[in-house]
């Protein structure tokens, strides 16, 4: 199906001080994203786009210098696709606390002319929502038509319908889950030790000291890629294969999976910051709308009032279907309207981002009616 | 289901109605409930097909074996629970009519009627029944717990549940003379005791 296009980034400064939940502040920020579309005259017909651990604002197509950097989620973002562009305005977000644009710890902190480094607050997905509704404003968005994120970006679809209820009409909730597991906060626990164990690290200010903690990355990246991936898919792309066809009886890549693993390590470590993916496996672990409602998901629901579209996949260890059901019963104990659809696909928690025709049918198909509705 | 099914379930269902529809299918049924009573509430569905159709068609449905029970959602969490032709694919078919009555006040239940003098006389032929409203053969039916309106009115003594009103439909028209005889889809309205 046909892509977008060429996409270009924008930037939006907001000169205003930003508290974080942490109580941290920052004077001003940058937030860098994208837009596909055209927002109607009524502007009904935006669709914010929530990215996850290691994604950005650049949702689908691709720029004019790199004919390979296709967009994340290109395969549901464009034209004739689930979000229609041809009826959508859709608009994607590097979040604060991130490292592809919008201000994080790599960026210049204008008070000391260096990087923040150790110095940027920790951020949580209540602080990345309450950046995004700035930018809402900024583009003259009083109310999406749909928020929509898939794992980390499902929280904030969620966190939307919490802290708005009145600015998100609809959400889809992918590959989600209403919080994380003591395993899922050891495996970011693990992740985050490899970094700040690196000697490289420093403390969170490598910049000053001219490297990057990459051997703490490339763990933390490796060990990350396997939670999404199921160990079906995981046998079915690489069983046991090995690359010389012969066992070497030495320490060097020998299984096929190694060497991938190396490889999505390497290209990680050359283009994410360790101090974002600390703060974003830090945001992982914060996030529980329940917190405040001594733990009772469907109280921190009572006063939504989004339509749901909740999706999960059968094979996702990470996020599995039991979390996704702890959301639609918290949003069914409220009587808000919702949908829950569990997909067949053997690829573990990344099936968010993969074809599927039943996936991508189902989310075409309740964005259909979401477009009637907004006259899109 | 034809229009005369979903017309005779809704002559069932108030005005604004809360209801829970076990097995619902593309969504039809929801949907006509929604513009003719202006119902919300949920459909629950298994079959992938099914869900897409349910989503296109704008109604609430929730991916869910029915047979796992309903301990979702609590007591009399819904006006009216329809279980509409599906009771008779049941496996654990007690569970299902106490789940029913337990999350709605009220239950509408519909079923094709195994005593309908076509389906009899199959038999008497040789043959298991196939007709309009039991549309498979023996071999691939998902049917396993057909009844009769007889059978189906002793589970409910049994049950100690109470039979508000009955509707026995041929071709959609009401039948009021032998029933068992001559109905060939049973649509009961009930509630617990």
């Amino acid at each position: 199906m046909k892509s977008i296009g060429l996409v270009i980034p924008q930037v939006a400064r907001f000169d205003q001080l930003f508290r974080f939940k942490s109580g941290a502040a920052l004077d001003g920020f940058e937030l860098m994203y994208e837009t596909y579309g055209t927002l109607n005259e009524a502007r009904s017909n935006a669709v914010l786009v929530c990215h996850a651990l290691n994604a950005s604002h650049h949702v689908a197509g691709r720029y004019s210098d790199d004919p390979k950097s296709a967009g994340w989620w290109d395969n549901m973002v464009g034209p004739g696709k689930p979000i229609d562009t041809n009826r959508f305005f859709v608009v994607g977000v590097n979040n604060i606390g991130g490292c592809h644009g919008s201000t994080g710890p790599a960026s210049i902190n204008p008070k000391t002319a260096k990087p923040y480094g150790s110095a940027f607050p920790i951020v949580t997905v209540d602080d990345w929502v309450h950046a995004q509704a700035l930018l809402a404003e900024y583009l003259g968005i009083g109310r999406w038509a749909a928020v929509m994120g898939g794992s980390l970006g499902g929280m904030q679809a969620l966190q939307w319908t919490i802290d708005f209820p009145e600015r998100a009409r609809h959400a889809l909730v992918i590959a989600a889950a209403p919080r994380l597991s003591a395993q899922n906060i050891a495996f970011n626990e693990v992740a985050r030790q490899a970094i700040t164990t690196d000697p490289d690290f420093h403390g969170g200010d490598f910049y000053a000291h001219g490297v990057v903690p990459t051997r703490g990355l490339r763990l933390a990246r490796m060990l990350g890629h396997i939670t999404y991936l199921s160990d079906d898919a995981m046998m079915e792309k690489f069983g046991r294969a090995l690359r010389s066809g012969a066992l070497g009886f030495h320490f060097d890549v020998e299984f096929e999976i190694e060497s991938y693993l190396r490889h999505q390590a390497d290209k990680f470590a050359e283009v994410f910051d360790a101090n974002t993916y600390l703060r974003i496996t830090k945001a992982l672990d914060y996030f529980d709308p329940a917190l405040p409602y001594e733990g009772n998901l469907s109280e921190a629901f009572s006063h939504a009032q989004a339509n749901y579209l909740i999706v999960s996949f059968t094979s996702d260890w990470r996020f599995s279907p039991a979390r996704s059901k702890e959301i639609v019963q918290a949003l069914t104990d409220n009587r808000l309207n919702v949908s829950y659809v569990e997909v067949d696909a053997p690829h573990g928690h990344d099936a968010f981002l993969m074809d599927n025709r039943h996936y991508h049918g189902c989310v075409a198909a309740y964005m259909d009616n979401v477009a009637a509705e907004v006259s899109a | 289901m034809t229009r005369a099914d979903y017309t005779a379930i809704a002559r069932w269902v108030p005005q604004q109605a809360r209801v829970l529809d076990l097995g619902c299918g593309d969504g039809e049924l929801l949907k006509f409930l929604r513009n003719e009573r202006n119902a919300s509430g949920y459909g629950i569905e298994i079959a992938p097909d099914n869900i897409l159709a349910s989503v296109r068609n704008g109604v609430n449905v929730i991916q869910k074996d029915l047979e796992t029970g309903l301990s979702g959602f609590g007591a009399n969490s819904f006006d009216c629970v329809i279980l509409s032709q599906t009771l008779q694919a049941m496996h654990h078919t007690e569970l299902m009519m106490k789940e029913m009555l337990r999350v709605g006040r009220e239950a509408i239940v519909t079923f094709p009627n195994f005593g309908y003098w076509r389906h009899r006389l199959q038999i008497l032929l040789g043959h298991m029944p196939v007709s309009s409203d039991l549309p498979y053969q023996w071999f691939n039916t998902p049917n396993i717990h057909l009844c009769t309106l007889t059978d189906f009115e002793g589970l409910c003594k049994t049950l100690h549940v109470h039979i508000l009103e009955r509707l026995v439909l041929e071709d959609g028209r009401a039948i009021d003379a032998l029933p068992n005889l001559r109905g060939s889809l049973a649509i009961y309205r009930i509630k617990a005791a």
